[in-house]
């Protein structure tokens, strides 16, 4: 603005906001910025007058009243006497459930599936073509649902499990029913504080030994045989106090009782289906980011690594994968925040996650639509944000270091 | 300038937002059909026929309730609606009626601010279970794992009953009754729980219906019936009163049948002032006196709509039980026409 005042030839005529360069631009982002909230305040008018006529306020008080419905897959202690706030939490932390665990069956999927469909075997190759194509060209929610058939469908219930059924559990231990799958669950007896604590302390160790090894071979050059040692105190340290305590780690196995199987853990049909859903599918894509990483980095880039002795396992993880990383972390980031936000289509299989509870069921019984939308969307703005957050911070730490 | 554009698009929303709160009778008659919102299969309330024509105990009050207001039966935009759609569709105006098996609660009525215009169906909350189980009492069900709609009172009485007798289940929660039947049949649940007439008329469809049975417990009330937007009044009493007249003509004895005959005048003055003869009530309602004639010939009366469609000659075989006609000793009861 000060420019205008300077220039002392021409003074400012009104034509010029709309002719002028220097103005032109000044001039269509306040007329966009008064649309815009001109249209955000319509809406806002438009909730309070109806919410008005329909004679309901804005409040959310009804956080805090009881609930009065049962979640069957809590992490934390709920039951029905518990308040919506609770049961709000109780699916928020079931969303974050299946969110991280697809996000990393995922990812397994998607490095494995990328590399292999690179590989010089044409079985292997098309193979993963074949998974690829089949899975990300297919909506999502026909693999939660038709997953979620198959179980309920394929495999035998449990009273199939009785005396003279005609179903039997695999090893005695693990039982696949249209219900879920039952496995064995630990129980932590006393002195498995220990026992944590020793396999903490082994981490820890194995951590610091690889570290000590990466400076050394900076330093000298030797390479120190780090997979084997890493390997041995990821295991023996553990397994000797095992036994030291007196095994204070038990299995719970699970067992038939009346209706269903009791004891041991119970992973749901609707986990199940959301979770291998979600991460075959987003594992499709991820699998084709990896391939497009791996395919940016020059061929040269391996030749020199051949050329300077390294054998080929050393150059993909030493040469390639960390340059093609780079490429690969700024995609993935938004498959993480896509596989997250899919997760309520949990809705389909009856999973009680987020939407299903807070979004879902509390809407419906309370009759708070509006709050309670917001409240998830507000749910899955901050979560999504974090994700990328922490994952732009990675992104930071590995890319290329310019001195 | 700027100012003014912004005032008065304030004030035009402002308008377009209270208009349309008021008024349903006008924006019906206007539309020339009625929106009415029901649920998404339930044989005998509400299903399609072989001709995918909406049919059942729940769409033919949508059925009289067209006819009273705009003399056609067929002049209604059926909208199918899950448990958990049903009162954001009602309230945001994309029905004009809900018709749903939707049971009359404190908070529904007063907090939710729904006018439950009265009852059409009395019914209360039961198990369905397969015989083979070998259970014949709903307190035998410790461990079960039971289907359930969400977004229901069948949920929220569920989880009380349990709690209260001290047992432990496994809600599987289900948003269709189409859903609910799937995971019931495949045996993903061992007791398929919600009102009672439901489970007759969900049982009815079952190829094996004998291998299935409904245990006796009832364990919470239902009053169904038809639900209005809260604060038209006008409307509310139009519904209110074109399902009495089912009623009544069914205490009065006006059937299909006679409906002609009687309408030409009886010695029975609340029979003439039900069909229009006598009095001026049609008017009061904002319509023409002849409009619980018509309701009333669509589909018969009260007694004849239950047992055409979900009545113990159908295949969901409904006693009329709580709801027969007061002087049969159920709680069926109209109000006077006078």
């Amino acid at each position: 603005m000060s420019t205008v005042v300077d220039d002392g030839r021409q003074s400012f005529r009104p034509s010029m906001l709309l002719y002028d360069t220097r103005y032109r631009s000044l001039t269509i982002q306040v007329v966009a910025a008064i649309l815009i909230a001109l249209g955000m305040s319509w809406l806002l008018w438009n909730v309070v007058q109806n919410l008005a006529a329909q004679g309901k306020d804005f409040s959310f008080g009804f956080l805090g009243q009881r609930a009065g419905y049962d979640i069957n897959q809590q992490l934390i202690d709920y039951n029905s006497n518990s308040s919506h706030a609770r049961a709000a939490l109780v699916g928020i932390l079931n969303t974050l459930l299946v969110a991280f665990l697809g996000c990393v069956l995922a990812t397994i999927l998607g490095v494995i599936a990328g590399v292999l469909r690179l590989s010089n075997n044409w079985l292997v190759a098309r193979m993963m073509t074949v998974y690829v194509e089949g899975f990300r060209n297919v909506p999502l929610l026909l693999w939660i649902i038709a997953i979620f058939a198959l179980m309920a469908e394929g495999m035998p219930q449990p009273r199939d499990f009785r005396e003279g059924g005609d179903a039997s559990m695999v090893l005695d231990s693990v039982a696949i029913t249209n219900r879920g799958i039952y496995l064995p669950m630990p129980v932590w007896g006393p002195g498995s504080g220990v026992l944590l604590a020793v396999f903490a302390a082994s981490l820890a160790a194995i951590w610091a030994f690889r570290r000590y090894a990466h400076k050394r071979q900076e330093a000298t050059g030797e390479i120190l045989p780090v997979l084997g040692v890493s390997l041995a105190l990821f295991f023996l340290p553990a397994i000797v106090f095992y036994f030291i305590l007196g095994g204070p780690v038990s299995l719970s196995y699970p067992e038939l009782k009346g209706f269903n199987f009791g004891g041991g853990l119970h992973l749901r049909n609707s986990l199940i289906a959301l979770w291998l859903a979600l991460s075959l599918y987003t594992g499709a894509f991820i699998a084709e980011i990896v391939r497009g990483g791996i395919l940016a980095i020059s061929k040269g880039q391996s030749e020199a690594a051949f050329a300077l002795g390294l054998r080929p396992r050393r150059t993909m993880s030493l040469v390639v994968l960390p340059q093609a990383l780079r490429v690969i972390i700024p995609p993935l980031i938004s498959q993480y925040l896509n596989l997250t936000k899919n997760s309520s289509l949990a809705i389909a299989v009856g999973y009680m996650d987020a939407r299903a509870t807070l979004g879902g069921i509390t809407i419906n019984q309370t009759g708070r639509e509006l709050e309670g939308m917001f409240l998830l969307g507000l749910f899955y703005l901050v979560l999504s944000l974090l994700i990328s957050g922490v994952m732009n911070i990675y992104n930071a730490s590995i890319k290329l270091k310019e001195r | 300038m700027i100012k003014s554009v912004f005032l008065g698009t304030f004030a035009a929303a402002g308008l377009a937002a209270g208009v349309a709160g008021a008024a349903t009778l006008d924006d019906v008659k206007a539309n020339d059909v009625l929106k009415c919102g029901i649920s998404t299969g339930l044989a005998g309330f509400s299903a399609p026929d072989a001709n995918g024509v909406w049919q059942g105990f729940d769409v033919a009050v949508c059925r009289a309730v067209a006819a009273a207001v705009l003399g056609d039966s067929n002049k209604i935009e059926f909208v199918p609606l899950t448990t958990q759609t049903r009162f954001t569709a009602l309230g945001s105006g994309e029905i004009d009626l809900l018709s749903r098996n939707t049971t009359w609660t404190f908070t529904r009525d007063v907090d939710l601010k729904q006018t439950f215009v009265g009852v059409n169906y009395y019914d209360g909350q039961g198990f369905m279970i397969r015989k083979d189980m070998g259970v014949g009492s709903a307190t035998e069900l410790d461990g079960a794992t039971v289907c359930i709609q969400t977004g229901t009172t069948t949920e929220l009485n569920l989880s009380d009953y349990f709690r209260v007798n001290n047992m432990d289940y496994d809600p599987v929660p289900i948003e269709t009754n189409n859903e609910a039947i799937q995971q019931y049949q495949a045996g993903a649940c061992d007791v398929y729980t919600t009102d009672a007439s439901g489970l007759a008329a969900t049982r009815a469809t079952f190829e094996d219906a004998e291998a299935h049975m409904i245990l006796p417990e009832i364990i919470s009330k239902e009053p169904l019936g038809p639900v209005v937007r809260h604060g038209d009044d006008q409307w509310a009493d139009i519904v209110r009163w074109t399902l009495n007249a089912l009623i009544a003509a069914e205490e009065y004895g006006v059937t299909s049948a006679n409906l002609e005959k009687m309408a030409e005048g009886t010695d029975n003055p609340e029979i003439n002032r039900l069909l229009g003869n006598e009095g001026n009530l049609g008017e009061m309602l904002g319509l023409d006196a002849e409009f619980a004639r018509r309701a009333i010939a669509v589909a018969g009366n009260y007694g004849e709509i239950f047992a055409s469609n979900i009545g113990e000659g159908t295949p969901i075989g409904l006693a009329r039980g709580l709801n027969a006609q007061w002087t049969q000793g159920g709680l069926m009861y109209s109000p006077p026409f006078r």
